[in-house]
């Protein structure tokens, strides 16, 4: 395990990293992750949260966090049953929830016409009349993002014309990340000129398991420096990062050069978003703020299919973070088949009887 | 996702609103089927004696109140004397029967018993937070799943004991009074261990806390269980010393505060009746500052407002390492904030209710003399409720420990922060405390915690977790948080006795020992004259023998009596064998203070002890003859006789270098990703007041164990014949042992022991003197809540090994910590 964080192996990043960002440059042909202060303002954000600005990578900070696993689960495990939320409580906390929804479709046999598909039920997660029904007609109830892979962001960009939801992209070699760096860099680049407002990033796993913090400070800058304009979110892949250490430091190397929100997994590793590691980064998140004074969102991903899990997680939020970071800017689902099972509950709601997935549209 | 309503209450907050504010809303767990149970019972409630519902003798009744609303829930007996009495004949009557029908029977019994409490898990949990104000969310995911697990682990024992526990028999009918903090919880610590080990009980549930005993109780009848086996007597206090007091109870199991603990020892002294006591803690929470500090601020909330701070075991003493004292303050602070407060029976809420007005009112007591004493006293922004007894989270910092919040126990959500400096000061900031019954240990450094654990005093050390139980474990505590263990293979001795011992109070066990129709003490302090079989040797030679002073042994060195007076010791013939010092309570306060110096023999290697064993066997083997000559001359026993009794001491030494490194722990199984470890530890300074008999092999028997187990210790030889002891001193200072591990006080028991038994610096007495002290020794012990053994009256067969040597006195020797130590990185 990694555990050391000397600088060996990376000392040239680490002297960088801790260089002032006004003074740094390129590298090896990387772009520096130090050269952008200042960045475009966005297009779509629910919230008016500045810039992470990063900082210098900071190895004694790193030096001291500790996670331990077994409190760490305790506290997961106990959370979902020292919270619960009912009746109209319930409902609005899963609406706010759909607002939170990266709609995602990463499948191999994505066509435009899918991704258009999914566009749709972007624009109408629920049904009008349920929404209205449920006395939220008034509410602002559509889709945080709808996710797909680069090459299907401009039939994407095209399907939620005038909608003002924004499409994010998967890239730099999602889902591995072992692409050679320099088509990663491209990949982001051309999302972004497909009209990618948002770029879900993936780290190599290799730097964090080898304890190369440096060299993922360095990765991490250069996918924001690439996706300048967009919204950047990294994937940590914390099923592939063997400890919760590992997850938390990786989590706040990513903050320290620059990311806005951290990601749990791509969804394609054997284990996804779980609350002790979901647990895990909020806690780094807190701290970021509480160190930096700004704020990084989250984003868990992979396996939430159930309403009752988006509640789980937003119960995590609520108690780690406070309701600032259950909303769009702060906090997303990324999730495919969660939005189904949501409007099953919404309608339970309504109606008092159970629902079935056929009456509502498909997505 | 089933618990959404048919129907949707237009009650404020909105949807829109709620959606904004993402508030939480009630989620109430229904208490109908409760209340229902009790309105069927018409709120009214009886006692349960030999599988039968009766009304109490004397008709008094008293009130159960909820105490998150002050309204009374059910009408329960208060039982009298009368009722005591009935309960007790009825388990006697239960107990020989309930015994013979053997360990798998009553498995089944207990089987059956776990798995009803688990089909009534919901009604049990309703019932318990109704009754005590516990949030629903504890009761219904720790207290019961936990006595369901206990009554399981235990049917398992039942059926093992005959196999796991073949010399041992049930100890008889076990009063049991258990607190209001964990009602049914404590019960099934109590009862189910006395079940599985054939024992049958009189159980006394908590006067403010009565009902879930009560639909225990109903279940025991449903399950078949054998009339009188279990029998539940509500009422006060009152009820509880009548359990104490009766004579046909075998032992008192008592959880609860040590105040009463105190008086229970002190009015059972001299009953014979066994004892283990759960008492009070203020149990140490250390951080290190390589902690995980958002764990740790978890840890506190589980270890302080778990149960609303309502916890024998909570960790009311914060400890931290100044570097990171900040850090965790303001973290704790914003986590107090987050904390729900309300309605126990609402799902998503934290803290209860306080169980009642006089507790509410102690709290604010000492909350107040804090203030007064100058800490700092911080409670979150939000309000209490404003009905019911309610009080908030509550951290104290700028706490000094000579300031009574630090040292007494508040039983209440109040923590108190105190820095140290390095893990040594941490240490002894811990062991700064009367009592030990618990303690929390975090670290992410292995290295330091594993430390850190062994060195601090307390039945229970959770690394990085705490409030962590199981059945499988004992829990338990030190010094003055009580004696004996409940749960795991160590508990269940606490219902067991040796099959020698017919019955403990009794002398059956002596029948046919030739040794005990010998040793008849006079009582006045004058032995009686014995003849010897071939006569004694005597002094025939004209030369005079070469005048001996006899010393006592006080930290390694021969010492004079403090008083400066010596008495005379009869040899068989009636001719003085001897003088010896006349010890006095300085002599021995000096001893106690010099086996406490001694205490470094604990950290020695099992190893190095053993060795030590070995060598004072071999000294004392090669002076066989000069002893046997001692024994004969004291007590006139034949040449042969006396020979064997040196010979069984050498290999009584050799017995316990033998155990020495060999009484280990255990690696209890419980349900977790961790190992727990059974660690048994020394008690520290052991007095041991030796019986007349043998007075060479006895005063050996037990005080090698003792000294094997890693105690120091102050004996009081053989009152008669403290020779063969004296005289054995002088072994032990040629055999490497450290001055201060074995001293040896002569004079009267009568003068001496009390003194060792009333002194708070000595862990453990062990009287084995004359049959009229037991009651004062038992008395005295209480300063400290020292741990008794006490023998009197009953002649073992110190010849003998099933009486004279084993488990039993290593058990005796040591207590067992629990050491929780999650892993997983």
């Amino acid at each position: 395990m990694p555990d050391d964080i000397t600088p060996t192996g990376s000392s040239a990043f680490a002297r960088r990293g801790r260089r002032s960002p006004a003074t740094s440059e390129s590298h090896d042909g990387h772009p520096s992750a130090r050269d952008a202060p200042v960045r475009p303002d966005r297009t779509v954000r629910s919230d008016h949260e500045p810039w992470n600005p990063g900082t210098p990578l900071e190895l004694d900070w790193l030096r001291h966090v500790r996670v331990n696993r077994s409190a760490a689960e305790r506290r997961a495990a106990s959370l979902p049953g020292r919270r619960s939320v009912k009746r109209q409580w319930q409902a609005a906390w899963l609406l706010r929830a759909v607002t939170c929804i990266d709609l995602t479709t990463l499948a191999g046999d994505d066509t435009p016409g899918r991704v258009g598909r999914l566009c749709g039920k972007a624009r109408n997660p629920v049904r009008a009349d349920l929404l209205e029904a449920a006395g939220a007609s008034g509410l602002p109830i559509r889709v945080a993002s709808v996710c797909v892979y680069p090459s299907m962001v401009a039939a994407a960009v095209e399907a939620l014309a005038g909608s003002g939801i924004p499409v994010a992209a998967v890239a730099a070699g999602f889902p591995a990340g072992l692409t050679p760096f320099a088509e990663r860099l491209d990949e982001i680049r051309a999302a972004v000129a497909a009209g990618a407002a948002e770029i879900d990033i993936v780290i190599t796993r290799e730097h964090v398991l080898r304890g190369r913090w440096g060299d993922l400070y360095d990765e991490v800058g250069a996918f924001r420096e690439a996706a300048r304009g967009a919204h950047l979110k990294t994937i940590i892949a914390t099923g592939e990062l063997a400890t919760l250490t590992n997850v938390a430091r990786a989590s706040l190397v990513c903050m320290m050069a620059g990311t806005d929100f951290i990601k749990t997994s791509t969804g394609k590793e054997s284990v996804n978003a779980t609350l002790p590691v979901g647990l895990t980064m909020v806690r780094q998140i807190r701290a970021w703020r509480e160190r930096t004074g700004y704020r990084v969102g989250f984003k868990p991903a992979g396996g939430i299919g159930y309403a009752k899990q988006a509640l789980q997680w937003m119960v995590l939020m609520r108690e780690e973070l406070g309701p600032r970071w259950m909303q769009a800017g702060l906090f997303r689902f990324g999730a495919s088949s969660l939005l189904g099972d949501i409007e099953r509950q919404i309608e339970h709601y309504v109606t008092g009887r159970y629902s079935a997935t056929h009456r509502h549209p498909m997505a | 996702m089933d618990e959404l309503p048919l129907s949707k209450p237009r009650a404020m907050p909105r949807l829109p609103e709620i959606f904004e504010t993402l508030e939480y809303g009630p989620a109430p767990e229904s208490a109908d089927r409760a209340q229902a149970w009790l309105e069927e019972r018409g709120r009214s409630f009886g006692l349960f004696i030999g599988g039968e519902w009766v009304e109490g003798a004397r008709a008094e009744t008293f009130d159960t109140v909820n105490p998150a609303n002050g309204m009374a829930l059910a009408r329960i007996a208060q039982g009298g004397p009368e009722d005591v009495d009935r309960a007790v004949r009825a388990a006697r009557a239960a107990q020989e029967p309930w015994s013979q029908l053997g360990g798998h029977a009553r498995a089944r019994f207990l089987y059956a018993l776990a798995r009803r409490i688990h089909r009534h898990a919901r009604l049990f949990s309703v019932l318990e937070t109704l009754d005590n104000g516990k949030p629903v969310r504890e009761s219904r995911d720790i207290d019961i799943p936990l006595v369901v697990r206990h009554f399981y682990h235990h049917a398992g024992w039942a059926q093992l004991m005959d196999a796991e526990f073949p010399d041992q028999v049930p100890v008889g009918v076990a009063g049991q009074i258990i607190p209001w903090n964990f009602p049914l919880l404590m019960l099934a610590w109590k009862i189910a261990p006395a079940l599985a080990t054939g024992n049958t009980v009189v159980l006394k549930p908590a006067e403010f806390t009565p009902l879930t005993a009560l639909l225990f109780a109903e279940i025991c009848r449903e399950a078949g269980l054998p009339p009188g086996v279990v029998n539940v007597v509500t009422g006060d206090g009152r009820t509880g010393a009548e359990l104490v007091g009766h004579p046909g109870v075998d032992k008192i199991a008592f959880t609860g505060s040590t105040e009463v603990g105190r008086l229970i020892r002190s009015r059972t002294a001299g009953s014979g009746k066994r004892l283990s006591l759960e008492l009070g803690g203020k149990s140490p929470f250390i951080v290190y500052e390589d902690a995980d500090l958002d764990g740790v601020v978890e840890g506190v909330v589980d270890a302080i407002w778990f149960n609303q701070g309502q916890v024998c075991c909570a960790g009311s003493r914060i400890l931290v390492q100044e570097g990171v004292a900040e850090a965790l303050e303001r973290k704790l602070k914003a986590r107090m904030e987050t904390l729900r407060m309300g309605d126990p029976l609402d799902k998503a809420v934290d803290m209860g209710a306080i169980i009642a007005p006089v507790q509410l009112e102690k709290i604010r007591r000492l909350v107040d003399q804090g203030r007064q004493d100058g800490a700092h006293i911080w409670q979150p922004s939000w309000s209490t409720p404003a009905e019911g007894f309610f009080y908030p989270p509550t951290l104290c910092t700028r706490v000094a420990p000579a300031s009574a919040i630090a040292q007494v126990e508040i039983f209440g959500p109040v923590v108190v922060m105190m820095t140290f400096r390095t893990p040594e000061e941490s240490v002894r900031l811990a062991n700064d405390t009367r009592y030990g019954l618990a303690a929390s240990i975090w670290s992410e450094n292995i290295n330091l915690a594993l430390d850190i654990a062994p060195k601090v005093k307390a039945g229970t050390v959770w690394i990085n977790c705490t409030n962590v139980f199981d059945a499988a474990s004992g829990f338990g505590g030190y010094r003055e948080s009580g004696f004996g263990r409940e749960g795991g293979r160590e508990g269940l001795h606490e219902y067991l006795r040796p099959r020698w011992q017919a019955r403990g109070r009794d002398n059956a066990g002596g029948a046919g020992e030739v040794d005990a129709t010998k040793s008849v003490s006079s009582g006045d302090g004058r032995p009686a004259m014995l003849p010897g079989d071939d006569g004694p040797p005597r002094a025939r030679d004209a030369m005079p023998q070469v005048d001996r002073t006899i010393r006592m042994y006080i930290g390694g060195r021969q010492m004079r009596p403090d008083g400066g007076y010596t008495m005379l010791v009869p040899g068989a013939s009636g001719e003085v064998a001897g003088e010896v010092g006349r010890g006095n309570r300085k002599d021995i306060r000096n001893a106690v203070e010099a086996a406490r110096r001694g205490a470094g023999w604990a950290d020695r290697t099992a190893h190095n002890r053993a060795q030590i064993l070995y060598f004072i066997a071999e000294n004392l083997a090669v002076r066989a003859p000069e002893f046997a000559a001692r024994i004969r001359s004291l007590t006139g026993e034949s040449r042969e006789r006396a020979s064997e009794e040196v010979d069984l001491s050498v290999r009584r030494l050799f017995t316990y270098a033998a155990h020495a490194d060999k009484w280990d722990g255990l690696v209890h199984r419980t349900p977790y990703r961790n190992v727990t470890l059974a660690m048994p530890e020394s008690l520290g300074v052991v007095g041991i007041v030796c019986p007349e008999r043998n007075p060479l092999l006895s005063f050996i028997s037990l005080i090698a164990p003792a000294v094997a187990a890693g105690n120091t210790v102050v004996a009081l030889p053989s009152r008669r014949w403290p020779l063969s002891a004296t005289d054995f001193c002088q072994v032990l200072d040629t055999s490497d042992l450290p001055g201060g591990v074995v001293n040896v006080v002569t004079g009267e028991h009568v003068e001496l022991a009390p003194v060792l038994a009333a002194h708070d610096d000595v862990a453990a007495i062990w009287y084995f003197g004359a049959e009229a002290g037991v009651e004062e020794i038992e008395r005295l012990s209480t300063g400290n809540m020292k741990q008794t053994w006490t023998e009197a009256g009953l002649p073992r067969r110190w010849r003998t090994r099933a009486q004279g040597e084993g488990d039993e006195f290593l058990r005796r020797a040591t207590q067992v910590k629990n050491i929780w130590i999650p892993y997983g990185e």
